[in-house]
């Protein structure tokens, strides 16, 4: 019906009616075939009736009841379309798990039905925009499912909507959609390229690996789309889900193919982008010059390599084997071999992947023989493995066959050769052939194996053996007349004769060709022959007559008559075959006066020296194929297989795949890029680090000077990494921040820019709530108030700005009004400037920074005046412990989904009704809180975000009103401050106004 | 990529279908069948097959063969990887996977198999995500549903799918908190005729079985980590660290799952725990074979070999056997040719033997080639590669946990040549 993938895209285009009816007509006899006979189904037809009923009854439960039942008809292949008006009822059902059974019902059926399927589309575009992403996501997922044309728009509209979700669970789904469209209209395909671009850039992991695949799918050809996202995917890719990760993998293997310079041109001579690059001497420098132009791999290749170099010892074999074939297709050959001991470990695997994998270690032991060599025992064939297995095995021992190892394989071979499993023993003594051409010093000892099997019982075994023969002998016959003569004494024995030849007629054919090595033997043979040449089997007469014509042409004193009576014979035979073959030989050997010129070469056509068969792999012409793909392991072409271009002559422009670095002010709000943890930040990683940074500015240029460049360039970025340190720009505090205490990670994100921009903001206005200090009964006159002015501090960036106000409430003045001494819970303050003199009634206000470390603990700490000390505390509240910054609202989903678990904390509150209109709500949060507000496309949400002072962290909190209630969300990854905010921004809720 | 998946059991009938993308008809498991025809063992067929329009690729597992419909290019293992997963997540989800279980379970399959594919493209295989959107089918949960109506399918999207920890649930909590870990190690070895060993090599994994609550960090190390050659992670290991201080150091899933699977250095020899002495004879012209079987521990480091299983396909020509163990039962199918004795223990002061004879087919030849001897065993309290985990430490939660660690040895494919 459909062969290529185009020709079904067209098929389910057209669709419609037409298809419904194929369908129909191809279920219903294979589900009545398939062992219910008629009655059964008429009784099927009758539950079909109360399965209607039971859809449509009121109750729920009878409702999933019949839903499930439907579903069991669906799971055995059952036709349960005439359900279809009943079912789609449902669709709206608050039953959850009615709903999803609904839908399961809904994407197989819509297609037959279509025009009632259309009834259901108005729910799925509701539930798009659901609060739920769970909700958004399945809907999404049902509507892109149903294969009706009509609602193409429809589904366009909601994947570019899906595309700019917050919820990358849902922004997955698209990519998924996407997909599907095309598969439904490819006329879409303009439009949902533009959404594959804008998904390509998506820095969600969930996200990469479905949108990778759209792209295969979707559009392959446009390579250019990758260019700006190489380096994110290729840094992205550790922490991709599983099987994101092949498809990339592939992708990328593809890409580096087109944009890269082979790394195989000088195999000898190979110098790369090493430590060496950049501290190159001038002499090393000459050096380069003089050779011509050495090969250096491009920064971005290497990076490829090296990114995927640890997924190796992933879990998922089929991440193992796409990075096992991108090594194969693009890692300079001495590196190859990394990938040999993982390899192997998936043989320990299941039989199904042992067998693909030991396929590809087939092809790639043929042209890299030394990979696999150290591990030839593993190759060893057990006799439970099952057949298929056992013959790529010993493809592979027959590849890695060499001098060294020959006798060890050939005594294991011998093994195998007795095996019970007879076809496999016929596999191995091919494989020994192939060990005898290949290693010339062991051809002798081979022949004589296999003449000595020549004995054997099985005729399996003994034919094999004869055609493996055969072709060594025709390797190098001269010396062979011994082996010959063996194989003619086995017609001694009439029974063995028979069945001997009958399996192999080519022991005649061989017999013949080298007739003149045994002439004793050979006419002999013919005499047998002749004796019973009327009960052979028609390929035995052919090559009796064969035989026979070449002895009359070398020996025509001895095996004339003879050869005239099996030609008398066969000019009689009933086989037509014969009695042409018989009347072309008569022409052409015997002379007489009709014949013409032909016999006069009867010997060079007869004798002519023949071309010895090549004994090779099979799997000597896969390498034409990608490794690890379906194409390769049926070694044909498979539908919508893409070809792995050739390197180019010349480098592409590189500096396509440089990303504008926006600004500077990027700070690194998860440091927990899971496996990239710890010792990424240390010495060895860091170097990395500034080594792609390096790339990621412009460097096209070329030649011998680069390196210098790129020394220059590793400078100047030092230099302005120190030039951050001392505090350079000081127009912006955080940017300096950045550079002193995340050097790394700024540098980081600038090739990683999987993080997004956070910028703190100014603090939103509330009125100033002061707190005592120092009461004036206590402070003796003097009295002092302190509030958060919510400010960035001046004085340092992990601090706290706080401002204090001294009120002399005595009668005289007061002097020298300072902290004494740094505080006594191990906070760092910095002091005011001590005031000289402060008069009766007067008041002053001084502002310090505390560094309170993230935490709620007091700072205490000593006022002095000239004559008094007192101890105090600050004691801050948590809300003051921030920085508002920000974001828009999709960065917040995005930090919000990576901050969950344990860095979430939620509650539930009832509001007060006078906070139920929007801005109350904002007001209160901002009051507790020093947050900046997310500007929210929803009216009942509200998000704001902020960030500790002290340790950058980012704190998000979200509230979701429902009617009188709200659900409040804090996720931080400290989680002590988190469900403090919580509890702070509970109570501030909760109240009145 | 997978576009629709057909469940065919040992006798050739289709008991599930399921479609991703429009429907396949099942005429296209014909060309399966075919193969399963010309095949002579249930595992000789073809794990990949290309048909007129589409490809098949199935795995046999439990006797049910997991067919996939293909129809465009697609990395063969990425579909053999998931069909295993799918039986690893029937298995876990119903104890065993079986034609009946699947059936009388066809509503959750189905349900799992929609979440576990989107378009064909795997969505959601990591089994604590698939716990949260739906819950395993347990007596108790079906009864509480049928009388409250609740279901057990998940309303909110898993916190999992959307955390850098996709492995593990959020709010686990248990009064017992547990750690265990098994170090199984699997020799396998081909032993030729003389005894003399072929090759031999030990692959190791480490499953563990975690009940923990909240969120623990817990970090892993051996005394001796060079030991291990070739190592692959659960997801949830940390591999940096793991590069730079042979540490394992991770956050785990909530339940059961495997750690680390590893491979010992060829380097090193391998201790052979068993020996067996062997005189297996067919003489030319007689209808009687000679069987003489004894197996006796070598290597074991003191330890008990337990558990012992002899199983020999013997050749054809054999009609029947008469033996007689000296522990332990044997079988012989005079069907399939298939000897199996199962020992138990081995006991170093009476080694177990098995003797005999076997019936011949009269006239006919003597066969080729004696029978390869498979070994089962197990040895408790030992890993032979002398592999030993160090210490284990939970850091990110306050209470102590209860830590277990066991080790065992066992014969993986242990081939004796005779």
């Amino acid at each position: 019906v459909f062969g290529m993938s185009a020709n079904s895209l067209a098929y389910s285009e057209q669709s419609g009616a037409e298809a419904a009816v194929e369908l129909g007509q191809e279920t219903t006899p294979t589900s009545s075939a398939g062992g219910a006979a008629f009655g059964l189904f008429s009784t099927d037809f009758k539950k079909n009736e109360d399965l209607k009923e039971m859809l449509e009854s009121t109750k729920e439960s009878l409702k999933l009841e019949a839903m499930k039942r439907v579903v069991g008809l669906i799971a055995r292949g059952k036709n349960a379309s005439e359900l279809f008006p009943a079912v789609v009822k449902n669709v709206a059902s608050k039953n959850i798990e009615l709903k999803k059974l609904v839908y399961v019902y809904l994407v197989r059926y819509a297609e037959e039905q279509q025009d009632l399927a259309l009834l259901s589309i108005s729910t799925f575009q509701r539930a798009l925009k659901d609060p739920n992403q769970l909700i958004r996501a399945s809907a999404l997922r049902v509507l892109s499912s149903i294969r009706v044309p009509i609602i193409v728009p429809i589904m366009m509209l909601a994947i570019k909507e899906a595309a700019t979700d917050l919820s990358p669970y849902v922004r997955k789904t698209a990519a998924h959609a996407i997909q599907k469209l095309y598969s439904l209209d490819p006329d879409q395909k303009e439009h949902l390229v533009e959404v594959i671009e804008k998904l390509l850039k998506d820095k969600s992991t969930l996200v990469a690996g479905s949108v990778v695949m759209a792209f295969e799918e979707v559009c392959p050809e446009r390579i250019d789309l990758i260019h700006k996202n190489y380096r994110k995917l290729c840094n992205l890719l550790m922490d991709v889900e599983e099987w994101g990760q092949v498809v990339i993998i592939n992708m990328l293997t593809r890409y580096a193919r087109t944009q890269f310079v082979s790394p195989w041109r000088q195999d000898g001579v190979f110098e790369e982008n090493s430590e060496k690059a950049f501290y190159d001497s001038d002499e090393e420098k000459k050096e380069g010059a003089a050779q011509t132009k050495p090969y250096v791999m491009d920064p971005d290749h290497r990076l490829l390599l090296r990114n995927t170099k640890p997924l190796l010892q992933s879990r998922n074999t089929a991440v193992v084997m796409s990075v096992a074939q991108l090594y194969w297709h693009l890692a300079p050959k001495h590196e190859v071999s990394v990938v040999t001991k993982s390899l192997v470990r998936l043989l320990r695997s299941h039989r199904e992947v042992q067998y693909v994998v030991l396929q590809n270690i087939a092809t790639m032991s043929i042209q890299r023989k030394g990979m696999f060599e150290p591990f030839m025992k593993s190759f060893y064939v057990r006799s439970t493995d099952a057949t298929h297995i056992k013959t790529l095995k010993l493809e592979i021992l027959t590849n890695l066959a060499n001098e060294a190892n020959i006798s060890t394989i050939l005594r294991e071979f011998q093994t195998y050769v007795k095996s019970q499993d007879k076809a496999f023993a016929a596999a191995t003594i091919q494989a020994i052939g192939r060990c005898a051409t290949n290693i010339s010093e062991i051809t002798d000892a081979c022949l004589n194996g296999l003449v000595l099997l020549l004995s054997n019982r099985d005729e399996t075994v003994v034919a094999e053996s004869v055609v493996v023969i055969k072709k060594l002998l025709q390797t190098q016959p001269s010396q062979h007349s011994d082996i010959i003569k063996h194989m003619a004494k086995l017609f001694d024995n009439i029974t063995v004769r028979r069945r001997f030849i009958e399996r192999s007629p080519s022991i005649l054919w061989l017999i013949g060709e080298y007739c003149e090595h045994v002439p004793r033997i050979a006419p002999d043979v013919l005499r047998k022959m002749a004796k019973t040449f009327t009960s052979e089997e028609d390929i035995v007469k052919l090559q009796t007559v064969n035989l026979a014509a070449k002895l009359y042409l070398t020996n025509s004193k001895q095996t004339k008559l003879l050869t005239q009576y099996i030609l008398n014979l066969g000019k009689y035979d009933q086989n037509y075959d014969i009695r042409d073959r018989t009347r072309f030989i008569r022409q052409l050997i015997v002379p007489n006066e009709k014949s013409g010129a032909l016999s006069k070469y009867a010997r060079r056509i007869l004798l002519a020296p023949k071309p010895a068969p090549v004994l090779q792999s099979a799997f000597k012409d896969r390498d034409r194929f990608q490794l690890g793909t379906l194409s390769h392991t049926l070694n044909s072409k498979a539908t919508g297989y893409l070809e792995l271009s050739d390197w180019p002559d010349v480098a592409p422009d590189q500096s396509v795949r440089n990303v504008e670095v926006v600004e500077a002010v990027r700070i690194n709000t998860r440091s927990d890029c899971y496996y990239k943890s710890e010792s990424e930040e240390k010495s060895e990683s860091s170097e990395d680090s500034v080594k792609s940074s390096s790339q990621s500015e412009k460097s096209s240029d070329s030649g011998t000077d680069k390196k210098k460049k790129k020394t220059l360039k590793n400078k100047k970025l030092q230099q302005g990494k120190k030039a951050g340190k001392d505090g350079y720009r000081p127009q912006s505090p955080a940017l300096a921040r950045c550079f002193t205490r995340l050097h790394i990670h700024v540098v980081h994100c600038f090739c990683l820019s999987r993080l997004f921009p956070v910028q703190v903001s100014s603090p939103v206005f509330v009125p100033v709530r002061p707190h005592e200090l120092l009461h004036r009964m206590t402070g003796k006159g003097l009295a002092a108030q302190y509030h958060f002015p919510r400010q960035p501090c001046i004085y340092g960036d992990h601090m706290v700005s706080v401002q204090l106000t001294f009120n002399n409430h005595g009668d005289h003045a007061l002097e020298d009004i300072h902290i004494s001494e740094k505080t006594s819970t191990g906070q760092s303050i910095h002091c005011f400037r001590p005031i000289e003199r402060l008069e009766p009634e007067a008041s002053v206000t001084v502002s310090v920074g505390v560094d309170f470390n993230d935490s709620t603990q007091a700072a205490s700490f000593q006022l002095c005046s000239k004559t008094e000390r007192f101890s105090v505390s600050i004691q801050p509240a948590v809300g003051e412990l921030l920085l508002p910054v920000t974001m828009t609202e999709q960065d917040f989903s995005r930090e919000q989904g990576k901050l969950v678990g344990m860095n979430e904390s939620s509650a539930t509150i009832t509001m007060a009704p006078e906070t139920v209109s929007s801005q109350p709500v904002s007001k209160k949060v901002v009051s507790v809180a020093n947050v900046g507000v997310v500007p929210s496309g929803q009216d009942n949400v509200h998000r704001f975000a902020a960030k500790l002072v002290s340790s950058g962290t980012l704190v998000l909190v979200c509230v979701v009103q429902k009617d009188s209630s709200a659900q409040l969300t804090v996720n931080t990854e400290r989680t002590v401050v988190g469900s403090m905010l919580l509890r702070e921004l509970q109570t501030a809720l909760s109240s009145a106004p | 990529m997978i576009h629709s998946l057909f469940l065919v059991n040992a006798t050739g009938d289709i008991f599930l279908e399921k479609h991703w993308k429009s429907v396949v008809s099942r005429s296209v498991c014909d060309y399966f069948f075919e193969a399963q025809e010309r095949a002579t063992e249930p595992e000789n067929i073809p794990p990949v097959i290309p048909t007129p329009h589409h490809y098949l690729i199935s795995v046999l597992r439990h006797r049910i063969y997991f067919v996939a419909v293909i129809q465009s290019e697609v990395p063969p293992l990425f579909v053999i990887e998931f069909l295993h997963r799918v039986v690893d997540t029937f298995q876990d989800y119903f104890g065993v996977c079986t034609e009946a279980a699947i059936k009388d379970n066809v509503v959750v399959v189905y349900e799992l198999l929609e979440e576990m594919l989107d378009n064909g493209f795997p969505l959601a295989t990591e089994s604590n995500i698939l716990k949260e959107l739906i819950k395993p089918p347990t007596i108790l949960r079906t009864v509480v549903n049928t009388i409250t109506g609740s279901t057990n399918v998940g309303e909110q999207l898993p916190t999992g799918q959307l955390s850098v920890v996709p492995w593990r649930r959020t709010g686990v909590k248990y009064t017992n908190n547990e750690a265990y870990f098994d170090v199984v190690e699997e020799i396998d070895a081909i032993i030729d005729k003389s005894g003399s060993t072929i090759t031999a090599e030990i692959q190791g994994v480490i499953d563990a079985c975690v009940k923990l609550t909240g969120m623990p960090d817990l970090t892993l190390s051996f005394m001796n980590p060079r030991l291990l050659d070739d190592v692959s992670f659960h997801p949830c290991v940390r591999f940096k660290r793991w590069e730079a201080e042979r540490i394992l150091s991770f956050i785990p899933p909530d339940g059961n799952f495997r750690l680390l699977s590893y491979h010992v250095s060829s380097q090193n020899l391998v201790a052979i725990p068993v020996y067996v002495k062997h005189n297996i004879t067919f003489r030319e012209g007689s209808s009687q074979g000679r069987f003489d079987l004894t197996l006796g521990p070598k290597q074991t480091m003191g330890k008990a070999v337990e558990s012992v299983l002899v199983s020999s396909q013997l050749p054809r020509g054999v009609l029947n056997t008469s033996l007689n163990p000296s522990q332990g039962t044997y079988t012989f199918d005079p069907v399939t040719k298939l000897l199996s004795w199962d020992v138990g223990k081995i006991n170093p002061q009476k080694l177990p033997s098995l003797k005999g004879t076997m019936s011949l087919q009269a006239g006919a030849s003597k066969p080729d080639e004696n029978p390869t001897i498979n070994i089962q065993f197990k040895i408790q309290q030992l890993a032979i590669s002398g592999l030993k985990v160090n210490r284990l430490d939970m850091y990110g939660e306050k209470y102590k946990p209860f830590k277990g660690i066991k080790y065992m040895t066992k014969a993986g494919k242990f081939q004796v040549r005779t």
